[in-house]
């Protein structure tokens, strides 16, 4: 993972879980020139007040997103398909448990 | 995560441009990797990269004192403190490079000095009381100033307020107590907590910057949804927070002109003097050759810890890699521990290097 072109070490994005049961949350990112000063990096920088109970390092190159360009089209196909939730049902309205 | 290429602006607004100020009239939020004008980019570089070098220059008047510090207590407060200046800098870095600068560009230009920090940083520590003072006044004006940078229309950047200005609010407490504690204490330690509040008020004024009439940038960045009231605004607010913060320390405030305007339901504040402010920003101030000097001294001290970790971190994939390699050779496989591979040491013997 070392590779230290123009000073730089790679970038790791840091995600944090602040309790268990929680999901990890992007916290955000570092330099470090491995995984282990990476991890280590992030529990010094990201969790001083007790914030985490586990700290995920990715390499930041390694996450491939969604174009925001295409967001859009990309996002709309829920739009519109309002049956797929519990309130597009109204006849039960009153009828308990249900 | 970082740059998207952006095309010059266009006599007719394009469709990435028309999303652009979508988001902005919305108040919603602009993201890495959404289209976004070359000056916003520009200004949101120079801003959140300054902020970042004012939080790392901002170590070095209070670390001056842990040594020196009172207690053991005063002591474990301080190091918190200063460690959390650094992880301000270092929030703020990693947002400013998700608008596509380097971080080695960043530390060059505060390096070089071509990077302007937040000014108050160019005053001395001279006495304990000023790391009440400073907690108080500096990071008090620091907080009025970023809470509403909290909702700033740059994502990460706003992020990274939030994260900071939870963090502040125990700078700014602390060193509110220490002045109590002078002020509460022998006739020559309120004299040394007066003296510390009368030589940062002014400069922690200023640190809202000019006057609105002197502010040109100010109306850009306004309109961009980064900054939400203007430069007097925050001031005024700020100066009518600490009059009675400064009453209930049993402190004064020295500025003869302060007082209460019924009319106006704020308080007047004096005259500050713009020429010192002016003459500290371009470098005359009183520490701003000591500063510079003290943070390149600690850039090249810590050369051998940045090149110690990246032997070690090559050292470490290089075994890692052996062991690898080992542990898929068929006749290696039979002979390698399984706990030496975990540990991945031991690789050297295995293979017969």
């Amino acid at each position: 993972m070392s590779e230290n072109q123009n000073g730089n070490w790679p970038l790791w994005e840091v995600f944090v879980r602040s309790s268990r049961g929680l999901s990890h949350v992007h916290a955000g990112s570092l330099h470090a020139p491995d995984a282990t000063m990476a991890v280590r990096n992030a529990r010094d920088l990201y969790t001083r007040r007790n914030e985490g109970t586990s700290v995920w390092v990715v390499p930041a190159d390694a996450i491939t997103a969604s174009d925001p360009d295409s967001k859009g089209g990309y996002f709309e196909s829920a739009q519109g398909k309002s049956y797929r939730h519990a309130t597009y049902y109204t006849k039960s309205e009153g009828v308990k448990h249900l | 995560m970082t740059e998207q290429t952006t095309s010059a602006d266009q006599a007719e607004p394009t469709a990435e441009q028309q999303h652009f100020e979508h988001l902005l009239s919305e108040d919603s939020r602009v993201e890495p990797r959404d289209w976004m004008p070359e000056a916003y980019r520009k200004s949101l570089t120079r801003q959140v990269s300054q902020h970042a070098h004012s939080e790392i220059i901002g170590m070095q008047p209070e670390a001056n004192w842990i040594t020196r510090a009172p207690s053991l207590k005063r002591k474990a407060v301080l190091m918190a403190k200063v460690q959390d200046e650094a992880g301000h800098g270092l929030y703020l870095y990693s947002a400013a490079e998700t608008l596509g600068t380097p971080r080695s560009v960043l530390n060059e230009q505060l390096l070089s000095g071509k990077a302007k920090y937040s000014s108050i940083f160019n005053y001395p520590a001279r006495t304990w009381a000023d790391m009440g003072a400073i907690g108080w006044l500096v990071d008090g004006a620091a907080i009025c100033n970023q809470v509403p940078l909290c909702r700033a229309s740059y994502g990460p950047y706003g992020r990274a307020m939030v994260r900071i200005c939870k963090e502040e609010s125990f700078h700014q407490r602390q060193g509110w107590e220490i002045l109590y504690e002078l002020s509460h204490g022998t006739e020559a330690q309120k004299q040394m907590a007066q003296d510390a509040v009368n030589r940062f008020y002014g400069p922690a004024l200023q640190m809202f910057g000019p006057p609105d009439a002197d502010s040109p940038n100010s109306q850009q960045s306004m309109e961009w949804n980064i900054k939400r009231f203007s430069n007097d605004e925050l001031r005024q607010r700020f100066v009518d927070m600490i009059v009675p913060q400064a009453e209930a320390l049993g402190l004064t405030l020295p500025d003869p002109d302060l007082k209460w305007n019924e009319e106006r339901g704020h308080y007047d504040y004096g005259q500050l003097d713009w020429n010192e402010f002016m003459s500290v920003i371009k470098g005359s101030g009183p520490c701003n050759v000591q500063r510079m000097k003290r943070r390149r001294e600690a850039h090249a001290n810590g050369a051998w810890v940045r090149e110690a970790a990246e032997a070690y971190a090559q050292r470490q994939a290089r075994e890692a890699a052996e062991v690898e390699a080992a542990a898929s050779s068929p006749e290696a496989a039979v002979a390698i521990d399984e706990t030496t591979v975990m540990a991945g040491r031991g690789s050297a013997e295995l293979i017969g290097a």
